[in-house]
C-alpha cells in the first residue's frame, strides 16, 4: 500500500472556560480573542458632544453630531479635508471662540462639566486640554521654559514644583534623555521629531485630562512617527486622547476607536478594528480604501 | 475614478481562478478516472499537481507583497486575508485528487465492487461542492456559499454509509479486503475534499459578509 499521503493530523480539542456573558460578547473578535481593552470598552465618558450644530457666518460646518469619548482610550478622527475634524477638535476646548462669527449649539461636556455653559472659565478649561498641533510651533525660548510655560500663567514660581514638572513632562514625551543636558538651549534649535514631543511635553505639564492632538505626525518621517505613535500608547494610561489623522494606518494603530466624517457629519463611529476590517457604512469603506470620490 | 490597486486585486483574483479551474479539473478527472477505470485519467491528475503547486507558491508571494505594499483595509484586506487562506485549501483538494488517483490505479484491474455507485455519488457531491463554492467567490454569492455548507453534511453522510458498507463487504468476502481498504482510503480522500470546499465557501462568506461562520459553538451571540 503506498503510504504517500500526508498523516492525519488530530484535531485540537479546544477549551472553552467558560461563554462569554452577555454584556462582554460584543468585544470579542470572532475568534474569541479581543483586540481592544476590555478597559476601553468599558470606559466611563470623558468627552461628551451631543447634537452639536457649528456655524462658520452662515456656513454650517457641523451638523448635529453626537460623539463619546471614553476616559483613557484613544479616539481617531478621520475624514476628507475640509470635513470639519480640526473643528470637532476645537469645540471641545473651546478654541472656536477665538475665531469670528462662529456660532454653536449643542452641548459638550468634559468631564463632569458643560463647557458651553455660561458660567465656565473658559482658561481654566483650556489648561484641563493639551493641544499639540500639526506643525510643531515650540515657543522662542528655552527648553525648559517651552515646558514651564503653562504653569507660569498658572502662576507656579517655585522653582522646584517647576523642575519636576518639567522632567515628568520630558520624560512622559519620550524626550528627556535627548535634552536633559541642554534645557537652557532654545526649543527652536531641536529638530522636527524633537520639536513635537516638545509641543508633547509642553501640553503634558499642566497635567491636562484630555489631550488633543491635529495632525501631529504629519510633519514627521518614520522614526520619529512611530516614536509618536508609542507614546500615545503610553499616555493613554494617564490621559484620554482625541486625535486628528490622515494616515489611515495611524489611526488604526493607534487609536481604540474611530469616528469617519464627512462634509461635517458624523458618518460611522465604532471600534478602530471593526471599522477597519469591515466598516459598516459603504461610505467609509470607500473613504478608508482609498476609492473616495 | 480606478485605483491601480484594483487592476492588481484583479490579476491576484484571476491566477486565484486559475489555480481553482485546475484544481475543478483535477476533481472531474479523478472522479472520471475512478468511474471509467482510467488509469491515463488517473496519470492527468497526478501530473497536474505540479502546476497547482506552482500556483500556490506565486499566489502566496502575490497576498504577502499586496499586504505589504498596498496596506489594504475593509473589504480589500478581506479579500487578500481570504485568498491567503483559500490558496492552502485548494492546494489540499489537489492533493487529495492525487491521492485518489493513485488509489484508483491499485483498484482499476478489478471490477467494482458493491458501493461504486454510492462512491461515484460521493464523487459527484463533492466535485459540486468544489465548483459552487469557486463559483460563490466568482460571483460574490453568499446563498450559493451557504447551501454549500449545507451540503457537507449529505457528503458525510455518504461517506459513512460507504464506510459502513465496506465494512460489511471486508467482513463477508476476505479476499476483497484489500481492495476495500484501498476504497476506504479513496472515500476518505472524497470526504476530505467536501471539507475543503466547505472551508472555502466559509471564507466566501468573510469576504462578502464579514462575518466569520466557522465553529458556530464558539461564535458570539448576538446581543
Ligand atoms: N475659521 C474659519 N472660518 C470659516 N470657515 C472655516 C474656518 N475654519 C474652517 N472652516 C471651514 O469649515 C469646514 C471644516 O474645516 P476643518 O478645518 O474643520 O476641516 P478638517 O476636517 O480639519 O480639514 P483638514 O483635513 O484639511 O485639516 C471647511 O469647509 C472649512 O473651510
Ligand atoms: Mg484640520
Amino acid at each position: 500500500m503506498d503510504l504517500n499521503e500526508r498523516p492525519v493530523i488530530p484535531e485540537p480539542v479546544p477549551t472553552i472556560t467558560e461563554p462569554p456573558r452577555a454584556g462582554e460578547a460584543h468585544i470579542l473578535s470572532q475568534q474569541g480573542t479581543p483586540l481592544t481593552d476590555r478597559a476601553a470598552l468599558e470606559a466611563p465618558t470623558m468627552v461628551s458632544v451631543k447634537d452639536l450644530n457649528l456655524f462658520y457666518g452662515r456656513k454650517q460646518a457641523l451638523h448635529g453630531i453626537n460623539l463619546e469619548v471614553g476616559k483613557n482610550t484613544v479616539m481617531a478622527l478621520i475624514g476628507p479635508s475640509g470635513c470639519g475634524k480640526s473643528t470637532l477638535l476645537r469645540c471641545i476646548n473651546r478654541m472656536n471662540d477665538l475665531i469670528d462669527n462662529v456660532r454653536i449649539d449643542g452641548h459638550v461636556r468634559v468631564g463632569q462639566s458643560d463647557i458651553y455653559a455660561p458660567d465656565v472659565d473658559v482658561i481654566g478649561l483650556r489648561m484641563r486640554m493639551g493641544m499639540v498641533f500639526q506643525k510643531s510651533n515650540p515657543f522662542p525660548k528655552s527648553i525648559y521654559e517651552n515646558v514651564a510655560y503653562g504653569l507660569r500663567v498658572q502662576g507656579v514660581k517655585n522653582r522646584a514644583v517647576l523642575d519636576e514638572a518639567v522632567e515628568r513632562s520630558l520624560i512622559s514625551a519620550g524626550l528627556w534623555d535627548e535634552v536633559k543636558d541642554r534645557l537652557n538651549e532654545s526649543g527652536l534649535g531641536l529638530s522636527g521629531g524633537q520639536q513635537q514631543r516638545l509641543c508633547i511635553a509642553r501640553a503634558l505639564a499642566v497635567k491636562p485630562e484630555v489631550l488633543l492632538m491635529d495632525e501631529p505626525c504629519s510633519a514627521l518621517d518614520p522614526l520619529a512617527t512611530s516614536r509618536i505613535e508609542e507614546l500615545i500608547f503610553e499616555l493613554k494610561r494617564d490621559f484620554t486622547i482625541v486625535i486628528v489623522t490622515h494616515n489611515m494606518q495611524q489611526a488604526a494603530r493607534v487609536s481604540d476607536f474611530t469616528a469617519f466624517f464627512w462634509m461635517g457629519k458624523l458618518i460611522e463611529v465604532g471600534l478602530t478594528e471593526k471599522l477597519f476590517t469591515n466598516p459598516r457604512e459603504r461610505m467609509t469603506e470607500d473613504y478608508i480604501s482609498g476609492r473616495f470620490g | 475614478m480606478g485605483r491601480h490597486f484594483d487592476n492588481e486585486l484583479r490579476d491576484l483574483k484571476f491566477s486565484l481562478l486559475a489555480m481553482a479551474g485546475l484544481v475543478e479539473e483535477m476533481v472531474e478527472l479523478a472522479r472520471q478516472s475512478f468511474t471509467e477505470r482510467s488509469d491515463a485519467k488517473a496519470d492527468r491528475v497526478i501530473a497536474l499537481d505540479h502546476n497547482v503547486d506552482e500556483l500556490e507558491l506565486s499566489l502566496d508571494q502575490a497576498c504577502i507583497d499586496l499586504l505589504a505594499l498596498r496596506a489594504p483595509f475593509a473589504s480589500d484586506l478581506r479579500l487578500l486575508a481570504s485568498t491567503l487562506k483559500i490558496v492552502p485549501e485548494l492546494e489540499r483538494i489537489g492533493d487529495h485528487c492525487t491521492n485518489i488517483a493513485k488509489r484508483v490505479k491499485f483498484i482499476s484491474a478489478y471490477p467494482h465492487i458493491l458501493t461504486a455507485q454510492q462512491i461515484e455519488a460521493l464523487g459527484e457531491a463533492t466535485h459540486s461542492m468544489v465548483k459552487r463554492a469557486m463559483d460563490a467567490f466568482v460571483n460574490g454569492d453568499a446563498e450559493l456559499a451557504k447551501a454549500v455548507i449545507a451540503d457537507d453534511d449529505l457528503v458525510d453522510e455518504i461517506y459513512v454509509q460507504v464506510s459502513k458498507d465496506m465494512l460489511q463487504i471486508m467482513l463477508q468476502d476476505p479476499s476483497a479486503i484489500e481492495r476495500a481498504s484501498h476504497l476506504i482510503i479513496l472515500v476518505k480522500n472524497w470526504e476530505r475534499i467536501a471539507d475543503q470546499a466547505t472551508n472555502i465557501a466559509e471564507e466566501v462568506l468573510f469576504i462578502l459578509e464579514g462575518v466569520n461562520v466557522k465553529h458556530p459553538y464558539l461564535q458570539k451571540r448576538e446581543s
